[in-house]
């Protein structure tokens, strides 16, 4: 590992200071950044540590809340408010890593880590996120964890987070301290698809600071969210598909409120808006549940060993939309 | 660096690089923290900060100056194992040893979850229930716990035991 100095800042603004530093990096828990520092994938020079800055849990004078980006995994999934009325977060959070990981990992540092892709970590292999104009060895490889939607010639990596998925999901939005002052950014567009540039995961400016998420107030969807994840072993494995639901059915039996994000999927959380458009104002009936999942996954280019993840995550959400329907799955 | 170590005072010059594993290993010579992969996936490395378990692989030892440490060196007292120890030779709960003092680590963390109400993804309701884990519940907040040997069985008999007998007691801090 190269060696770095370290900076503890006692404030957001300070550490958009020192992190301007040649080769600065944020640190929060340190579960992905220093795997990757030990790899020679990272490589930074000066480490201004996060993780001591704000990190509570406030109520929104709407109703909703401020969950500051120091908090840890475990502090947001043991939240009792949020557990009654965004049920899909706590699930999804408790479904990712395990206790100890959790117990470290922060709302920022999970929102930010890296793909899992495995020619990523192979240093012997080409990756284009790893080093741009390089080739992916992925497309072409064992590829049966990549991405079937929004892929790219250059990058078929997945973005491994439940949290942010569940966020997504929530229309969270996140609060960003920069050089030169704050600003917002709806969750759903702090990562990004990969294009010709996957080495850039997300839409923040160099140095910039996620400072807290904020939660929109809940609703009769948000307090029926729920979160599945299909993984390889029962427990502490990243997701071959994940689905995130959150929907209301109105006084007709029509979808009133109808939300779906999936992940293991693409290069960013993947909130199915085709999916939802369709059926908005639709009776949840099985015929109109198919038909929406079939359009939103026309776009869906599968990999060599990728295909069964499209049979997956159709019958996940099928099955996770009927029991908000009530129907049975 | 500072730190309070099992319950003393411990000041130590370290490599800005350096792991809190490998600070308590290579440097201060407390090897019964064991290191497995190195990289968060075993759970062999556990150790308490401040009561709360974390994997000491993951973590940089700078960051987690002035807070305090349990090992597994920690954990007998006055010559007496530790209940959970004297657990794990009741139950088998190992056969190399060599993910034991995580595991064990691990399981206290986890009694301190409980008493805090910390959900797993098993908890129904709002509010998590007081009392000890079923089966399923302990084997998923133990997911992070490895064990090449599969001592699973026993382990989870010896956890399940200590803490149906402990339900009350205050956790290692």
């Amino acid at each position: 590992m190269k060696p770095f100095t370290y900076h503890r800042p006692a404030t957001a603004q300070l550490a958009v200071q020192q992190v301007a530093a040649p080769g600065g990096r944020y640190l929060g828990g340190g579960t992905n950044l220093v795997d990757l520092m030990r790899s020679g994938i990272e490589q930074p020079e000066a480490l201004v540590d996060v993780s001591a800055l704000d990190d509570a849990l406030t109520a929104s004078g709407d109703g909703g809340w401020r969950i500051a980006a120091a908090a840890t995994n475990t502090a947001v999934a043991a939240a009792v408010p949020l557990r009654r009325d965004y049920p899909v977060l706590p699930q999804a959070i408790l479904s990712g890593a395990s206790a100890q990981i959790r117990n470290v990992a922060t709302v920022a540092g999970n929102l930010l880590q890296r793909t899992r892709c495995s020619y990523f970590y192979d240093q012997a292999s080409h990756c284009n996120k790893r080093q741009p104009g390089a080739g992916c060895d992925a497309r072409e490889g064992f590829n049966r964890d990549h991405a079937i939607l929004g892929a790219s010639s250059a990058c078929v990596a997945t973005h491994p987070s439940d949290m942010a998925l569940a966020l997504a999901l929530l229309d969270a939005r996140v609060q960003l301290q920069g050089v030169h002052g704050q600003r917002e950014l709806a969750l759903a567009d702090l990562h990004r698809l990969p294009g010709s540039s996957p080495e850039q995961d997300t839409m923040l400016e160099p140095g910039e600071l996620i400072t807290a998420v904020i939660l929109p107030p809940p609703s009769a969807a948000t307090r029926q969210s729920s979160y599945r994840k299909v993984r390889d072993r029962a427990s502490f494995a990243f997701a071959l598909v994940s689905v995130a639901v959150a929907a209301s059915v109105d006084a007709d039996g029509r979808f009133e409120d109808v939300r779906v994000a999936w992940g293991g999927v693409a290069h960013k959380p993947w909130r199915a808006n085709a999916l939802e458009q369709h059926l908005r104002g639709q009776p949840p009936t099985a015929r109109h549940i198919e038909d929406a999942i079939a359009l939103e996954l026309k776009a869906a280019e599968p990999l060599r060993d990728n295909a069964f993840k499209l049979e997956l995550v159709r019958r996940t959400t099928a099955a996770m939309l009927a029991d908000v329907a009530g129907e049975p799955a | 660096m500072d730190f309070i170590i099992n319950g003393k005072a411990v000041s130590v010059a370290a490599d800005i690089r350096s792991s809190l594993l490998d600070l308590l290993r290579e440097t201060l010579h407390l090897t019964g923290t064991k290191k497995g992969c190195d990289q968060g996936a075993c759970g062999a490395c556990t150790v308490l900060v401040d009561g709360q378990r974390i994997n000491s692989c993951l973590a940089l030892a700078v960051q987690y100056q002035g807070r305090s440490i349990t090992t597994v060196e920690g954990l007998a007292s006055d010559g007496q194992l530790h209940p959970l120890q004297q657990a794990f030779i009741e139950r088998d709960g190992f056969q190399c040893g060599y993910c034991t003092p995580g595991q064990l680590c691990s399981a206290l963390g986890m009694q301190a979850e409980l008493a805090r109400g910390v959900p797993s993804r098993f908890t129904v309701g709002v509010e998590p229930a007081a009392g000890a884990p079923n089966t399923e519940d302990l084997r998923e907040r133990m997911s992070g716990n490895l064990c090449r040997c599969g001592a699973y069985n026993g382990i989870v008999e010896a956890i399940g035991e200590y803490l149906a007998q402990n339900a009350q007691e205050v956790p290692v801090a």
